[in-house]
């Protein structure tokens, strides 16, 4: 059994994170594993809905920063809100809200789990406000984040690392993916930026932008 | 579209939270009251959003995105309750649209201009980077308020004709500017309200001046404070065209705009603005030739009108 200490550094890094303007009864819950290697134990139980592994699984070669990602989540709950999803559920919404398009089997795919390519896993719980009118089936109590912790380090073979830039730029990124997918390759003026950090602030906001006007 | 409904029906979304209605917005401030915050304005941040002006059509807030550390200029188009409402609406999305797509493709292209966070077309709100930093318009009434102090403020102000070594700085800024726009109309934009208040003087990180000469530091009035990159801002009347004469346009009223904003260095801003355009410019010669014909038809307007 791990000592109190333990469980506390490991739970620590499943971090909560209060968005700017989302209402407080969402909350977002945030941590990045690397070296994950039961990705395709876990992707059937997506495929298989089994509501337990409700995550936004996300495959961390195709991020370059913490803000895409939190900016997919932030874009997600502002369409669960509005009640306008086009996927089962607001971690699918997230998904899909890193792709630069609509296609959303494209999105899962190149965003999403693999079992074949992915190795490092971004995973995002948001814990939503109850329906309004809940109806009166089982509605199992509503979860905490320290069940969320407890099942992740549980279910999820792999190491729970911190996600900063930092972290993701030691080799996490698979640029040449993030250049294709968000088509930076005809970008010239992006390559010849010398300094490398001020290449980067430049490429995230040119993935937010494509994120940001996705389908339209 | 119709796939979509079908995709709804066996996936049918959550009925809206209920806190979606009793979230407590921010305790509204004296100047919000008078204009009621666009709803994403309402849920919780780290600092209030500020209005930081409310034009004819929309209103601009300096708010935060995603993080606290993070700030972001927010352009909200609120309903007009005079219009149709469905076309209200119509109309409001295809401008937040129009603008957050020729934001995104200036940037891309390497023009200086705000990067896009987000967007509500439905909600009629456009989130970008935050500028920071004084429009162009200020600093450079500033620069020539103080010259003038400097030459005792009695009598007519000296014009600023760009020969003296005093006035090296403003001369390196409206190369700043015409460069600017040449790349902006390079990539085929064109603005539709070039104005010296729609660029912002983004102060410089530390060591990061631009290394062509057109950054005049040093001896001069007013000491660093036309030091900065432009960045060209509120594309709300821009659209995407190759035309020559759309270009012309876009420059005359730039000139016009200058003239009477800053009318004491007029002639040296036409001057300045045609070398630095060329030189970011290929189609430049084209563009000036024209004009010169927009310039004549305006004279001619203004001396029937
Ligand atoms: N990205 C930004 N960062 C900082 N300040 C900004 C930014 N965008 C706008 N501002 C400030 O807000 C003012 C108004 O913005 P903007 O010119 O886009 O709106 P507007 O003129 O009211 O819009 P429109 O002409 O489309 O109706 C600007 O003059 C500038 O001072
Ligand atoms: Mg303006």
């Amino acid at each position: 059994m791990a000592s109190p200490s333990d469980s506390q550094t490991a739970s620590s890094l499943i971090e909560t994170i209060q968005l700017e303007h989302v209402p407080s009864s969402y909350t977002v819950l945030v941590g990045l594993f690397k070296d994950v290697s039961n990705a395709e134990f876990l992707q059937q139980q997506l495929l298989g809905r089994n509501s337990e592994y409700e995550y936004a699984f996300i495959d961390a070669s195709s991020v370059i920063s913490r803000i895409q990602v939190l900016a997919a989540v932030y874009k997600a709950i502002t369409i669960h809100m509005s009640g306008s999803m086009k996927t089962p559920n607001v971690h699918s919404e997230i998904v899909c809200s890193l792709s630069p398009n609509n296609n959303i089997s494209e999105a899962y795919r190149r965003f999403g789990i693999t079992p074949s390519s992915s190795k490092h896993l971004i995973i995002v719980k948001v814990l939503t406000p109850l329906p309004a009118i809940t109806t009166t089936t089982t509605s199992s109590s509503p979860l905490t984040p320290q069940a969320v912790h407890q099942h992740l380090f549980a279910n999820v073979k792999g190491t729970p690392t911190p996600f900063t830039d930092e972290v993701l730029q030691s080799g996490l990124t698979d640029w040449a993916k993030v250049r294709k997918y968000y088509k930076l390759n005809g970008v010239g003026w992006l390559d010849s930026i010398k300094d490398e950090s001020l290449r980067r602030r430049e490429a995230e906001v040119l993935v937010l932008g494509s994120m940001a006007l996705r389908s339209l | 579209m119709a796939k979509t409904a079908q995709w709804r029906k066996i996936h049918p979304p959550p009925p809206p939270p209920a806190q979606q209605q009793s979230e407590k917005p921010h305790e509204p401030k004296p100047e919000t009251e008078q204009f009621p915050l666009p709803t994403i304005l309402t849920y919780p941040s780290s600092t209030p959003p500020t209005l930081i002006t409310q034009g004819a059509e929309a209103r601009l807030y300096k708010t935060t995105y995603l993080l606290p550390s993070l700030p972001a200029a927010l352009k909200y188009r609120p309903p007009k309750t005079w219009r149709h409402p469905v076309l209200d609406a119509r109309l409001t999305r295809h401008r937040i649209l129009a603008e957050a797509r020729v934001l995104t493709r200036c940037r891309r292209a390497g023009v200086p201009v705000p990067a896009v966070y987000a967007v509500d077309e439905g909600a009629g709100w456009l989130a970008m980077e935050w500028i920071g930093g004084p429009p162009a318009r200020a600093a450079i009434n500033e620069w020539l308020k103080r010259r003038k102090e400097e030459e005792g403020g009695e009598g007519r102000a000296v014009p600023v004709t760009g020969k003296e070594e005093r006035d090296k700085q403003l001369v390196a800024l409206m190369r700043r500017i015409g460069s600017a726009v040449g790349r902006m109309h390079g990539v085929g934009v064109v603005h539709g309200d070039l104005t010296t208040s729609n660029m912002m003087l983004r102060p410089w990180e530390k060591g990061r001046e631009p290394a062509n000469g057109y950054a005049a530091t040093g001896e001069g009035v007013g000491d660093g404070l036309l030091d900065g990159d432009i960045v060209i801002i509120d594309f709300g009347l821009a659209s995407q065209s190759t035309s020559d004469e759309d270009r012309a346009v876009d420059l005359y009223v730039l000139e016009r705009a200058f003239a009477s904003t800053h009318s004491r260095a007029e002639a040296l801003f036409t001057a300045t603005l045609e070398s630095s355009y060329k030189e970011t410019f290929k189609q430049a010669p084209v563009v000036l030739k024209k004009l010169e014909e927009v310039r004549m038809r305006g004279r001619k307007r203004s001396m029937i009108g």
